[in-house]
């Protein structure tokens, strides 16, 4: 019997020459990374009254929630933080100017196919884009890998998602993502490996491959890939030009077992919404527009990227953000902003009204754009659960980059097809 | 070392709770548990989470502690005096911060099923057996090297006790 993707970079990270699931296996990752809970990690570190770190080239610090600081406290712990990178010499230390730390990571060639991540954040997910195994685990277990170098990790089972056919005009990878999550559940794919194939796959973008990766954790993915191809090497050539980053593209075996296999037409699908206060409470646009909203937020690891901003600013050319409606954008990382100024795509964005934040988390992390009792906010980022973004009193849909952008127009949720 | 026999009053919850629910983002510049208690659950209005302290033990449906992966969540828990938590099942980033907090939690569907509010549970670790009411359930074990990060009471003293020499 063959391998699955998630079994093969686990045998390879532990050692083993084969691996099964529901084994546990000690894993050794290639990074660790750790954002804004880096302190706790340093402060974990120092009540065990460990000193030396297993790799310090292993780890990856990105301080991106909360960014600047905001409070004293933030600002001591952002300290620690960046006083423990230069201690120890952390080479891939980016501090709070950078961005959000999964696209600031992948942005600077830190991931490679094939490669084990583990970080502070459930998100990790979103390293499978270029076909890497990535996982989230808390700020203890982040220090323990720090000094030891490895965890305990079981071998997941794996689903297999096979995508055909191309969306039609307005519908995007999140619009399949939310599509997914409610045809799943939160839990659909708890525990487990994602793969996904079809003849979609080659035409869709990193950055598209991006927003599956990252989504696919609101049905529980333990991790997720996207098998490496012509694109993933376009992506990656400029940005891997040490000669130690070198890297062996990992595919599953033609006769790996898979749980199950679950096929999407993305001709059939429509723009998605989900509704709060739950991502798998999803919706077909058509039964949500009209909705009034108070507030759309632009931007997070799901959908804050370049090509997200230009399609939010296809739609906003020459057109008004509804005086109702506040519409704040977070661009991802300093690099999707300088892109964005360069084609001109902030230029739009600030002429049709939006409020441009400094490149981070932003209000996905409750980072400014708080929400008061019974205001309603349109995100693009993964997350609808109550009281994330503000008040509990408050409401959160999640959409596409193009729905936000039709909706902030509106000043209520709309059909980014009569726009496009 | 935990207690091997975890006995009290069960406080409900349904399928999905997520960590956001379980502490707020706003919180997480904390990580001490009596801190971080007094906020765990308060989203869910009026009473919470002062409601949660007459209770030993959190049972609650699919996927709990779902979404951020912040280790505060069990933590907070913890700090509420809560002993153990019985789900149906766990999302797996609380799973693993439970552990590593040595917050006992189990797997069992079973229960979930047929335990109300209010009813006391008897979680018997060493045999993997839960009793109420006269019935009896069945709970998967542990691995052992992963007991043991429980055992120690989680996994900054298991690191304490295991650091590689050098460090």
């Amino acid at each position: 019997m063959g391998m699955t993707i998630a079994e093969k970079i686990l045998a390879s990270k532990s050692g083993a020459a084969r691996v099964a699931p529901g084994e546990i296996v000690d894993a050794y990752p290639d990074v660790v990374m750790s954002h804004t809970a880096t302190w706790r990690s340093v402060s974990v570190m120092r009540r065990i009254g460990a000193t030396k770190l297993y790799d310090p080239e292993r780890l990856a610090i990105v301080l991106d929630h909360i960014s600047p600081a905001k409070t004293e406290k933030y600002a001591q712990d952002q300290q620690t933080s960046r006083n423990f990178a230069r201690e120890y010499g952390i080479r891939k230390f980016y501090d709070v100017d950078a961005g959000i730390a999964h696209l600031v990571l992948m942005e600077h060639g830190h991931i490679k196919p094939g490669d084990l991540i583990v970080g502070t954040d459930s998100h990790c997910t979103i390293y499978g884009a270029l076909g890497s195994l990535g996982t989230g685990i808390g700020y203890t277990e982040v220090t323990s890998v720090w000094v030891t170098g490895k965890l305990w990790m079981k071998v997941p089972t794996t689903l297999r998602f096979v995508l055909n056919g191309q969306f039609v005009i307005g519908v995007s990878a999140k619009d399949l993502m939310l599509h997914l999550i409610g045809r799943l559940g939160a839990d659909g794919c708890g525990y487990k490996s994602a793969e996904f194939y079809g003849d979609a796959l080659p035409r869709m973008s990193i950055s598209e491959r991006m927003t599956m990766a990252n989504l696919a954790m609101e049905m529980g993915s333990k991790c997720v890939f996207v098998p490496p191809d012509e694109k993933t090497a376009e992506y990656l050539r400029p940005r891997l030009q040490d000669p130690a980053t070198q890297y062996q593209p990992v595919y599953a075996d033609a006769d790996a077992l898979y749980e199950q296999e679950i096929r999407v037409d993305l001709s059939q699908l429509e723009p998605m919404v989900a509704c709060p206060h739950q991502v798998e409470n999803t919706k077909p646009i058509t039964e949500v527009v009209g909705t009034r909203i108070d507030q759309a937020f632009l931007g997070s690891c799901a959908n804050g990227k370049y090509e997200d901003l230009a399609v939010a600013a296809q739609i906003l050319r020459g057109r008004k953000v509804d005086p109702r409606v506040r519409l704040i954008v977070t661009p991802g990382s300093r690099e999707i902003l300088l892109q964005a100024m360069q084609s001109g795509v902030l230029q739009t964005l600030v002429e049709s009204g939006a409020l441009v934040t400094n490149p981070g988390c932003g209000a996905c992390a409750g980072d400014g754009g708080t929400m008061a009792d019974g205001e309603v906010s349109l995100s693009t980022a993964n997350r609808n659960f109550i009281g994330r973004m503000g008040s509990p009193k408050s409401s959160i849909y999640l959409s596409s980059p193009a729905t936000l952008a039709a909706s902030a127009v509106k000043g209520a949720i709309a059909d980014p097809r009569e726009f496009l | 070392m935990p207690a091997t026999q975890i006995e009290g009053r069960v406080f409900k919850f349904g399928d999905n709770v997520n960590s956001d629910i379980i502490i707020a983002g706003r919180y997480l510049i904390y990580i001490d548990p009596k801190e971080l208690a007094q906020h765990a659950f308060e989203m869910l209005g009026e009473g919470f989470p002062a409601r949660l302290t007459q209770y030993d033990i959190l049972v609650a449906g699919r996927n709990f502690g779902c979404g951020s992966a912040r280790e505060q969540a069990s933590t907070a828990i913890k700090g509420l005096g809560i002993k153990a938590v019985v789900a149906a099942s766990f999302a797996r980033t609380f799973y693993r911060n439970a552990i590593n907090d040595g917050l006992t939690i189990v797997e069992c569907p079973e229960l979930y099923a047929a335990v109300a509010e209010g009813d006391r549970i008897a979680i018997e670790l060493a045999s993997g057996r839960i009793t109420h009411q006269g019935g009896e359930y069945a709970f998967p074990q542990m691995p052992d090297s992963v007991r043991r990060i429980l055992e120690l009471g989680g996994l900054a003293n298991y690191l304490k006790a295991n650091l590689p020499a050098g460090s």
